[in-house]
């Protein structure tokens, strides 16, 4: 069976989905990044 | 059972038209929340203030004895994936995700019992206990899901999720800190009112994974994915049954490989920040090795994604050797960094470093794929987190140990961890040896087509080997 089937995810999913799980990490990833750069001062 | 079936694996079956790119937030869900166990220390320190709040009284816990948490949930990580890795391989990743939530959160729930009655074995039995059995079937259960959805890259797919459970930290930490401020007054400490916030935001999050997670339909394949129709080179078309897996030469040759590479990394990562202060004293200042501590964290999530996706294109060994030799030759640079002075050497080094261990983590599962097949991949990726178990003592102890014997000896402290570092290097090498000969599975330990154990996993058969 091959993936030719119309997509019913649709774009509105994905992207929810994603931010879920997105925007928590990249605002730790930031906040972490902000930390880290005392080791340069 | 009505309201369970919808944990079963039949109802875990994509409808056609399914984007596989929802499977890979799915698993994010889950090991992004999991993840939060690399900063459980941030309630460390609160937890030997409980009675006498403003500082540690007679009667409040000590840290050595809060440290046995950590250690009891990661013993238990890595039983739990090897006891449960085929159940988790046969029911689908629905249920083991459902489970883990109802465990990880189970777990904090218990342990705030256990602040609130100060009874410290209630948190070892909630986290550590509890905690540590989701924490090993939450690693596995998206793990052979992505690699069924992703066979054209199988590296990137599950490097993606196993990035998460680097990441979880960075939102535990800051959260954690910020719930405890809140709920803390001045005559008590919010600990165990976090742990019931953390367990109810993890279970939202893992049950919502565990929601969206889906398995391939049987015959599925990417569009325009042509699977190869023979095995070539390491990339074998069969499966081999998880037990099985344990009698060849090549499951214990990789449980090794992980082995080293997860000791030299476990080791100077627990141990940076002392580390880093040591060998370059007036150079870094305590706040700047919370800096260089908090870069290796995000150079340890980045490694996951980059060197598993790498792994794609270079192939697993090759993966693996690179980790070798260039960690051999980093390990030995770091002592001549000490001697130069050179903090910019030491930090890259390190950073390079800890992204390998972070990348041996995540390149393992497609390894692991490459040599025993899709159908039990899961399963035998449980039952390799044992060999993080072994490292978890053997890394902490060998810097450690050799640092105090070294500093008990005469020798400077900006110079006790330069046997530490060759024994690492040391160890690589035993680790580029047992990667050299990792070869290709025997034939006698496939599955033929008409091998009934265990349960068919739909969708695996037809479509990862179509």
């Amino acid at each position: 069976m091959d993936n030719t089937h119309q997509n019913t995810t649709t774009p509105l999913q994905l992207a929810l989905a994603w931010g879920f799980v997105g925007i928590p990490l990249v605002l730790g990833v930031i906040q972490t990044l902000i930390n880290s750069m005392q080791l340069f001062r | 059972m009505g309201v369970l079936s919808f944990l079963d694996r039949d109802h875990t079956i994509a409808e056609p038209g399914y984007s596989r790119w929802m499977v890979p937030p799915a698993a994010l869900c889950v090991h992004l929340c999991i993840g939060q166990a690399y900063a459980f220390s941030v309630f460390n320190l609160p937890m030997t203030k409980l009675i006498g709040i403003t500082q540690a009284a007679p009667n409040d816990w000590k840290l050595t004895d809060l440290g046995w948490i950590f250690s009891i949930a990661i013993f238990f990580l890595g039983v739990s994936s090897a006891v449960f890795g085929r159940w988790v391989e046969e029911g689908g990743p629905r249920r083991a995700m459902f489970t883990a939530a109802c465990c990880w959160a189970g777990g904090f729930f218990l342990s705030a019992i256990g602040v609130y009655t100060h009874m410290l074995w209630l948190i070892y039995l909630g986290y550590g206990v509890l905690g540590g059995i989701a924490l090993g079937i939450g690693y596995i259960s998206p793990v052979s899901t992505l690699i069924k959805w992703f066979p054209d890259r199988p590296g990137m797919a599950t490097g993606m999720a196993i990035m998460g459970f680097g990441g979880g930290a960075f939102i535990a930490s800051p959260l954690s800190v910020w719930l405890m401020s809140k709920f803390s007054t001045s005559t008590h400490v919010g600990v165990a009112e976090t742990f019931i916030v953390l367990g109810v935001v993890y279970f939202f999050f893992m049950i919502v994974g565990s929601i969206i997670v889906r398995i391939p339909a049987p015959g599925w394949k990417p569009q325009g994915y042509v699977a190869p129709t023979q095995s070539k080179g390491l990339i074998t078309r069969n499966d081999v049954f998880v037990y099985d897996a344990l009698k060849t030469p090549q499951f214990w040759l990789i449980w090794w490989i992980l082995c080293l590479n997860v000791t030299a990394g476990i080791g100077v990562l627990g141990q940076a920040s002392a580390m880093s202060q040591e060998m370059f004293p007036g150079h870094i200042t305590p706040v700047a090795a919370a800096g260089f501590v908090g870069l290796m964290s995000l150079f340890n999530m980045g490694g996951r994604f980059v060197w598993a996706s790498t792994s794609d294109y270079i192939g697993r060994r090759n993966t693996y050797f690179v980790f070798m030799v260039l960690g051999f030759f980093l390990y030995c640079a770091v002592p001549y960094t000490g001697s130069i002075g050179s903090v910019v050497g030491f930090v890259c080094a390190f950073l390079v470093i800890i992204s390998m261990y972070g990348g041996g983590f995540s390149t393992v599962p497609a390894y692991l794929r490459d040599m025993f097949g899709t159908r039990y991949v899961g399963a035998i990726h449980g039952l390799l987190l044992t060999a993080w178990s072994m490292a978890g003592i053997f890394g902490p102890v060998l810097v450690n140990y050799i640092r105090e014997y070294n500093v008990t000896h005469g020798v400077p402290k900006a110079q006790a961890y330069n046997t530490t570092m060759y024994i690492m290097a040391g160890l690589l090498v035993i680790g580029f040896i047992c990667n050299f000969f990792v070869k290709p599975v025997d034939k006698k330990f496939h599955m033929s087509e008409s091998d009934d154990r265990g349960v068919e996993p739909v969708g695996m058969r037809a479509g990862a080997r179509a």
